[in-house]
């Protein structure tokens, strides 16, 4: 595969750690946040984490869309497919990912709810027009990659004027969650540490780099837009001991073949035409956030299932025992929580990171469970 | 959910979708949000959906960079 085997060549891999060991120094710890749950599992389905020099530390961030999700969201996916004449079309990630008392939307399509996996909205649509005698709604979550592709799927449903199609829009923003992570109590008295972030790939084709401009000056952090492929999560990281230890913070795009600096300009437009900003939107594990989140424009208000159906968002607390939100937040690692790997795994999952294939839960029970964690297996 | 690959056009439709292959797998995908799109080019592909197009040029540097690491030498 073409642009993908080159950056998974393990001699290559070899030279860029070789090179890492070299220029991390000794005496100084290094702790970046990859933000996104893609380059989370990369790092531990290729064994990356465990060929860091020691002083090397990832903090893994809250970009997962299934994860941030707060259970209220999810609990109004579940009372839509319960309307009469819904069809309730979801990406399947969503399917397994406990609500308020446990129960999903698989459980719910078990009790009689008419709940179908799709693999994006343009299946969803196939869906409302296949089934003109029932109303379909496409349960829309995702960070700035996945927007653009919900906002194609409502244009073409206002241009084929397909009125038994709807969305109920769950985008959020990953500006957003970088300032709440940076602002965050947890940070300024210093229980996490982030000196810079591995910034995410996939929405950068989107949003471009300038929005972490302003991050990197405001808070003095570098941050290196990465690949996902294991060569260029190492270069990156990398690139980051770099500027860390020159005393940059600058934005660097290490994914620049996919990646240009003002992204998909297209898609951008299309994002302004079709949605505008939330107030506010409560995030899991970072709290209710103002300006972080994204609705259907009122002009598409016929498009919009939160207005044509009576769904009312209750907040839910998460389950006591589950630490999603400190491992959203970067305060823990998914081995600190007390149920990972016991109560909680990927076939009866309690908590969000533990169903999706991005969560950290997840990632550290498919790669490496029985290993410990590095810190273990270094100083084993 | 933010999962992409890159994959090679093999077909290019005028309703606005394309065939892309990826390892011998073909599927048909939507060009919405790419303007051009010529048979040969690649496209990252995200839910159904070309999200982005692939600058070989720099794919090519970016691994001449690293080739250049292999030598000891800085880039």
């Amino acid at each position: 595969m073409k642009y993908v085997d080159e950056f998974r060549d393990g001699a290559l891999a070899k030279q860029v750690v070789a090179a890492l060991h070299a220029e991390a120094r000794a005496d100084r710890e290094y702790h970046f946040m990859e933000f996104c749950g893609g380059h989370t599992h990369s790092l531990c389905r290729y064994g990356l984490l465990e060929l860091l020099p020691p002083t090397v530390h990832m903090v893994h961030g809250p970009g997962c869309p299934v994860c941030v999700l707060p259970i209220g969201r999810l609990d109004q996916a579940i009372q839509l497919s319960r309307q009469p004449g819904v069809i309730l079309c979801t990406f399947g990630d969503m399917m397994r990912v406990p609500g308020k008392d446990r129960v999903t939307l698989m459980r719910a399509r078990a009790l009689g709810a008419n709940v179908k996996m799709v693999f994006g909205s343009g299946d969803a649509l196939k869906v409302a027009r296949e089934n003109p005698d029932k109303q379909v709604v496409f349960f829309a979550i995702g960070f700035e990659t996945t927007t653009p592709t919900t906002a194609v799927a409502v244009q073409q449903a206002v241009k084929e004027g397909l009125r038994n199609f709807s969305v109920f829009v769950n985008h959020v923003l990953t500006p957003s969650a970088i300032d709440a992570i940076l602002g965050s109590k947890d940070a300024v008295e210093g229980r996490i540490r982030v000196d810079g972030f591995v910034g995410p790939g996939h929405v950068s084709t989107i949003i471009g780099t300038r929005p972490y401009e302003r991050f990197a000056q405001e808070h003095e952090k570098p941050i290196v837009v990465s690949g996902f492929e294991p060569i260029d999560l190492l270069q990156s990281i990398l690139m980051l001991v770099r500027q860390r230890n020159q005393g940059r913070h600058e934005v660097e795009n290490q994914f620049d073949r996919a990646v240009p600096r003002e992204g998909n300009v297209k898609a951008q437009r299309l994002i302004e035409q079709t949605f505008e900003l939330r107030p506010s939107f409560e995030w899991r594990g970072l709290g209710t956030l103002p300006s972080s989140a994204l609705k259907l424009r009122a002009s598409l208000a016929q498009w919009d299932a939160e207005v044509k159906f009576p769904i009312e968002y209750v907040p839910v607390a998460d389950h006591k025992a589950c630490s999603c939100g400190e491992i959203l937040r970067g305060l823990k690692k998914p081995t600190d929580c007390a149920i990972f790997g016991t109560a909680c795994t990927p076939d009866s999952p309690m908590g969000s990171c533990m169903v999706s294939p991005e969560g950290s839960c997840a990632a550290y029970w498919l790669y490496g469970r029985h290993r410990g964690t590095p810190e273990q297996r270094r100083t084993a | 959910m933010c999962l992409a690959l890159p994959a090679r056009v093999t077909q290019v439709h005028d309703d606005g979708s394309a065939v892309v292959e990826l390892g011998g797998v073909k599927q048909r995908i939507s060009v919405a949000l790419i303007d051009d799109v010529k048979e040969g080019d690649y496209l990252i592909i995200h839910v159904g959906y070309a999200i982005s197009r692939l600058d070989p040029e720099a794919a090519r540097q970016t691994l001449a960079d690293l080739a250049q690491l292999k030598e000891g030498v800085t880039p």
